[in-house]
């Protein structure tokens, strides 16, 4: 029987089911198309497969980390898409669609471009501080405070951008989303980049301690000395700031700014990949790992499902199941019902008078 | 004076050996009540004495482990507070417990017969709605929503609700005993009048009144018999004319004093030696906060323990919190070290060197699911700051140094907190604070609902602190754990300090009498 | 010492109280009438008949769906999937109808149930697993317009003949006015909304509920049946909603109704519903529809605002009065 506990020491083990799910999408995928691991050096880089699931998930990956600091705090941040939205336009405004004279592709660009970066992720970092600003000193609650950055956020980026397309011209602009190097997509520097910020952050300083607290009980941390307000304004400018980033990539992956579909749904992706990676939405410890993994899940199940032809409408239903279903199983309901042979004396029903 | 007790009636309820444990403590031993018919009767005890778990039990909310609820001579067993009203069980609790946002006669009928359509008559329930509050001498109007009258009327249309009949399909059954939950916290000397006439005429229909107040002397103005519970168990029940003042408060709080192991002469001679009085740590002039307590003066010296004592509803509680800046003083000054200081959250007071262990450590202590180990580290970690990171290394060092001296029963300082008893949960709370080398410690209730062992060692551990320095304040309800370890003693009364003295050579009646009112 | 003091009277004649509860209505009230009276005094032909039954019969099927949602506020929850459920009733309907040639008779009660079941089962989740509303609403948001482009990617035109005579049928109103059938419907439902919540236990559980739902447990109503009736009401509305939107857009689309939950959540809001449930009416929220309208009309009347102003203004709007409702909170606390 030592398998048995094997078995039960190796499920427990804490990204397992996220480990798991991955594994066999990737199985699958194998099987389906054994070419699908290969990775070949065309025209300098990297190609194949897995490096398209990579830099496709580029933008999920990087707002699914920003959003698990939200989430551990035991908030939400619905506008994500709408900040995605928003830089980019913001970045293609700035630069200005125009073409130069002899080439088609411009050189031009009203501003310099790291200008353009400060102003498409400053807007974003100001919308997040706006966020948190409206949740931890106006005491607003995080879905309503986050729904009306969504309602107006989409209005503000369809300002920016009249109403179209616009496309962006400057060619240096498109090697934040579609640039090599040392052979590596570009974007998945970026993607380490934030991942690596992130974690310093919160596993070398305290604020990761600190943020675990707040989500668990804020009137025990405040107690407790951590300034509650403060880093959960910081939480929630982080998230913005990462979706800015998401933003600046994505309008240059597709040289456009579009302030209607940029974004669209990501939300739902983001807090699907909080879930899968083990953060509950209830807030408390949280695994910026276990978000990468959610969203690699998550990417993937995109590719698998285009590549099985299957209709790719039927991922929003599927994706929206699932949060429901994740829901379910991190209600306190089904903690009782399971956890009831836990010797937990603080979370029993009486309290003695 | 209706004080006459009626001993040869048949008793309307009689609760028999009642027990009720919570993991890790003993909420009541053995508990026996009885109530007589048109009686009122007084359930005395201090903080955490058992009486909320005695009115839980009676009204179905929590089941009794053992022992037997007797209903005008048969067995009951209410399930939830709803069986209990239908039995004829009522409960007016004391933050009143109706909606504000609703009417008055709404709150009176809606949920309890008048109200079993699904269309509502207003004419009609308004109409019964007046009918039955003129009853209880209170004429209003009922369209008016309940947030707009004061407490003292609210309690009254609580009553009301709890004298309508329920229509639960069978014969209408009538209150047969209401139960008062500190009916009178918030009410002024003219409410309470007011509400001790609603009683004595609910008395005279012969409905039985079970009277929960920490006010002596509403308790004896109104009641006609106590019943004294103390650490979950009964001291006895006594008929009103047979106890006084004095003798009800000694039953309430007792006498023990724990044995520390420190010898108390010893302490006390060290404090009066020749060596020049040290300068006050902390001194608090006239410190208050509106609606919550006034005029605290104090002066902590280091190295001193300095015991808050009073009934509940005292302030003792109030006065902590002014002092670790959870809530903002608008009256008075502060001093550290002779330098003013005014607190605007609890880091400020963290910085300065306090450390503060509520009362309620469930809801404002522990942080259920971070580690043993996090729990005890954070407060040094914020006194740190974010940047000034502890190593992983360095945090098991100071968390097991702090399980050992402390003696916290775990096998693995990782494990969330919320796996350890209740009492091995406030040493990790002290040690919390104890991490970051305090100054000054304030205490609140710091062996409530505490074994007897830990509660030794906790107390034992805080006093050998003092004894190097760190000064500490603490509130307990327990007058033997005050004279037991304090230097000196500060009454509460009412919401402000009343008096003070050195604990030792003081006589214990002196302290129950100024606690009492004189 | 115990002689009989004065029994406690109070005069009906008011006392100055700070538990005004028709003050936040009032103060939309004011609003809408400032707002309106500003663009009659800027604008030609603003003030006419026409023109507000016009603005009437466009959003028909926002006052619907928001009847709906200000039970579910009035209780102290929220709902996301109204704009969803919607879409997705239009797409059930018009892929009944038109490809699969079923009755109006038969889709129409269908889809309601649909909708109602919807909200029950979501009201269920919620209340038995204990989760905070707005994740499991916006689980279902998601799934409901996920399955609109799972039926179809594209639009789906109605040319069914009971909904195209429906769409055009004009009942007659006063001074040469005319108004649509949905206009009839969102007034039914008002009116009926309104019964429910004034006349009913079902509609005083809800307030009470909102005022102290540990409370309303104590007092012994039924507080779990009650809030997931909430649900499955707001589900229906949603679903009534959806039809109405059939007549009016004549087709199923899933991009119908998107962000429609914000313009909700909006109108119930600024109607003077407090977000913490426990205090509002049913009128306000359709005083709330008519501000929301009100807006758009000034922005099309200005002529050189671009139309996602609306969505901007009336998103600051619901700020405004979601921190005027803290502040209130706050005030009235100390």
């Amino acid at each position: 029987m030592r398998w048995l506990g094997f078995a039960r020491q190796l499920t427990g083990k804490r990204h397992f089911w996220s480990l798991a799910m991955l594994a066999l999408l990737l199985a699958y995928n194998l099987v389906r198309d054994p070419h699908f691991f290969a990775i070949s050096m065309y025209d300098g880089h990297l190609t194949g497969s897995l490096v398209d699931i990579l830099v496709r998930g580029a933008p999920l990956l990087i707002i699914s980390m920003g959003l698990t600091l939200v989430v551990a705090t035991h908030g939400i941040d619905i506008s994500v898409g709408a900040v995605v939205a928003i830089s980019g336009a913001v970045a293609a405004a700035l630069i200005g669609g125009q073409l130069s004279g002899e080439t088609g592709m411009g050189e031009v660009t009203r501003f310099a471009l790291p200008v353009v970066i400060t102003g498409a992720l400053g807007l974003a970092l100001l919308l997040g501080i706006w966020n948190g600003t409206l949740v931890a000193y106006f005491g607003l609650q995080p879905i309503i405070a986050t729904l009306i950055l969504l309602g107006i956020g989409r209005g503000v980026a369809q300002l920016i951008t009249d109403g179209q397309i616009i496309t962006i011209y400057y060619s240096p602009y498109a090697f934040f989303g579609r640039g090599f190097l040392l052979g590596l997509p570009f974007s998945l520097f970026i993607v380490a980049a934030v991942a690596a910020v992130l974690t310093l952050l919160t596993r070398k300083t305290a604020l990761g301690l600190f943020i675990e607290a707040i989500g668990d009980n804020p009137v025990a941390s405040r107690l407790a000395g951590v300034r509650a307000r403060t880093i959960t304004v910081a939480v929630y400018a982080v998230c913005s700031l990462c979706a800015g980033i998401a933003g600046v990539i994505g309008s240059s992956n597709l040289m456009s700014a579009d302030g209607n579909n940029a974004g669209l749904w990501i939300e739902l992706d983001a807090i699907l990949a909080v879930v899968l990676g083990g953060t509950p939405l209830s807030g408390g410890k949280f695994s910026l790992a276990g978000s990468v993994m959610g969203a690699l899940i998550i990417q993937t199940l995109a590719t698998t499902i285009l590549s099985a032809h299957v209709a790719p409408e039927i991922t929003l239903v599927v994706k929206g199941i699932v949060v429901f279903i994740v829901s379910i199983l991190q209600s306190e309901r089904i903690k009782m019902l399971l956890g009831s042979n836990r010797q937990d004396p603080t979370r029993t029903k009486g309290t003695p008078g | 004076m209706s004080n006459t007790p009626m001993t040869d009636a048949r008793p309307v309820l009689e609760m028999k050996g009642i027990t009720k444990h919570f993991p890790g403590v003993r909420a009541l031993s053995a508990v026996d009540l009885r109530l007589l018919p048109g009686e009122v009767h007084a359930l005395m005890g201090q903080n955490g004495a058992g009486k909320s778990t005695l009115v839980k039990v009676l009204t179905g909310v929590h089941p009794p482990d053992s022992g037997q609820l007797l209903l005008e001579g048969h067995e009951i067993k209410p399930q939830s507070p709803l069986d209990a009203q239908k039995l004829g069980i009522s409960t007016v609790y004391q933050e009143v417990n109706l909606c504000p946002n609703l009417s008055v006669a709404e709150n009176i009928f809606l949920g309890r017969g008048g109200t079993s359509n699904v269309a509502i008559r207003w004419k009609e329930m308004r109409r019964k709605a007046e009918v039955l509050l003129a009853d209880l001498n209170v004429h209003i109007d009922v369209t008016a929503l309940l947030s707009s009258y004061p407490l003292a009327v609210q309690q009254m249309v609580a009553i009301a609700r709890s004298l309508t009949a329920q229509t639960g399909g069978a014969a209408e059954v009538g209150t047969k005993i209401l139960i008062l939950d500190e009916p009178t916290s918030s009410l002024a000397e003219d409410e309470v009048k007011m509400l001790f006439l609603v009683i004595r005429r609910l008395k005279a229909q012969g409905i039985a009144i079970l009277f929960i107040t920490h006010f002596l002397n509403q308790a004896f103005e109104i009641s006609d018999r106590f019943t004294v519970l103390r650490n979950g168990q009964r001291v006895g029940e006594y008929p009103v004319a047979e106890l006084s003042r004095m003798d009800l408060i000694v039953k309430m709080v007792g006498k023990e004093i724990a044995e520390v192991g420190l010898d108390r002469a010893a302490r006390a001679a060290a404090t009066t030696s020749d060596k020049p009085a040290p300068a006050a740590f902390l001194e608090t002039h006239g410190l208050g906060k509106k609606g919550s307590v006034s005029g605290i003066d104090l002066a902590v010296l280091p190295g001193q323990a300095v015991g808050i004592a009073g009934l509940l509803g005292s302030g003792r509680t109030e006065t902590a919190r002014l002092l670790f800046g959870i809530d903002r003083a608008d009256q008075g000054t502060m001093t550290i070290d002779g330098k003013p200081v005014r607190f605007s959250a609890p880091l400020d007071a963290i910085v300065h060197g306090l450390g503060f262990c509520p009362e309620d450590r469930k809801s404002e202590g522990i942080i259920a699911e971070l580690s043993i180990r996090e729990n005890i580290i954070l407060a040094l970690q914020c006194k740190r700051g974010i940047f000034r990171n502890l190593s992983r290394a360095r945090q098991d060092e100071i968390a097991s140094s702090y399980i050992a001296l402390l003696g916290i029963k775990t096998a693995d300082a990782s494990v969330p907190i919320s796996k350890l008893s209740g009492g091995n949960q406030q040493k990790a709370l002290l040690a919390r604070w104890l991490a970051t080398d305090p100054r000054m410690l304030i205490l609140d209730e710091p062996t409530r609902g505490i074994d007897v062992g830990a509660k030794v060692e906790i107390m034992a551990q805080v006093m050998s602190l003092c004894d190097k320095g760190m000064a500490v304040v603490f509130a307990s309800s327990e007058m033997g754990e005050i004279l037991g370890y304090a230097d000196r003693v500060v009454v509460m009364r009412d919401r402000t300090k009343v008096g003070e003295m050195p604990a030792a050579g003081t006589d214990e009646r002196a302290v129950f009498q100024i606690i009492a009112g004189g | 010492m115990n002689r009989a003091p004065a029994p406690i009277e109070r005069a009906p004649s008011r006392r100055p109280r700070r538990d005004r509860p028709l003050l936040p209505l009032a103060v939309t009230t004011g609003l809408f009438l400032i707002m309106y009276g500003a663009g009659a005094y800027h604008f030609e032909n603003f003030f006419s008949l026409t023109v507000f039954l016009n603005f009437f019969i466009d959003n028909a099927f926002l006052a619907i769906t928001a009847f709906g949602m200000t039970f579910v506020i009035l209780t102290g929850g929220i709902d996301l999937s109204v704009g969803s459920v919607m879409a997705l009733t239009t797409m059930v309907s018009a892929t009944l109808v038109e490809n699969h040639g079923w009755s109006p008779a038969i889709v129409i009660p269908l889809v309601l149930v649909m909708g109602a079941a919807i909200g029950f089962v979501m009201g269920l989740v919620i209340q038995y697993f204990k989760i905070e509303a707005f994740i499991i609403t916006l689980a279902g948001m998601f799934i409901a317009r996920g399955f609109c482009y799972v039926i179809s990617v594209n639009s789906i035109p109605i040319t069914n003949s009971f909904y195209t005579d429906v769409s055009t049928l004009r009942i007659p109103f006063l001074f040469d006015t005319s108004i649509s059938c949905n206009v009839v419907l969102a007034l039914v439902v008002l009116a009926v909304a309104f019964y429910l919540a004034r006349y009913t236990r079902f509609g005083r559980t809800v307030y009470a509920i909102g005022g102290s739902e540990q409370s309303a447990l104590l007092m012994g109503l039924p507080v779990a049946r009650t809030k997931v009736l909430v649900y499955t009401l707001s589900g229906f509305c949603s679903a009534l909603a959806g039809v109405a939107m059939t007549f009016y857009m004549l087709s199923g689309n899933g991009l119908h109704a998107l962000g429609m939950e914000l313009d909700a959540i909006a109108a119930v809001v600024v109607g003077g519903t407090m977000l913490t449930g426990g205090s509002g009416y049913v009128i306000g929220t359709m005083v709330g529809v008519l501000i929301g309208g009100t807006i758009q009309q000034l922005i099309i009347f200005k002529g050189d605002l671009s139309s996602w102003w609306t969505k901007i203004v009336i998103g600051l709007l619901l700020l405004a009065f979601c921190l005027l409702q803290r502040a209130f909170a706050r005030t009235k606390r100390t």
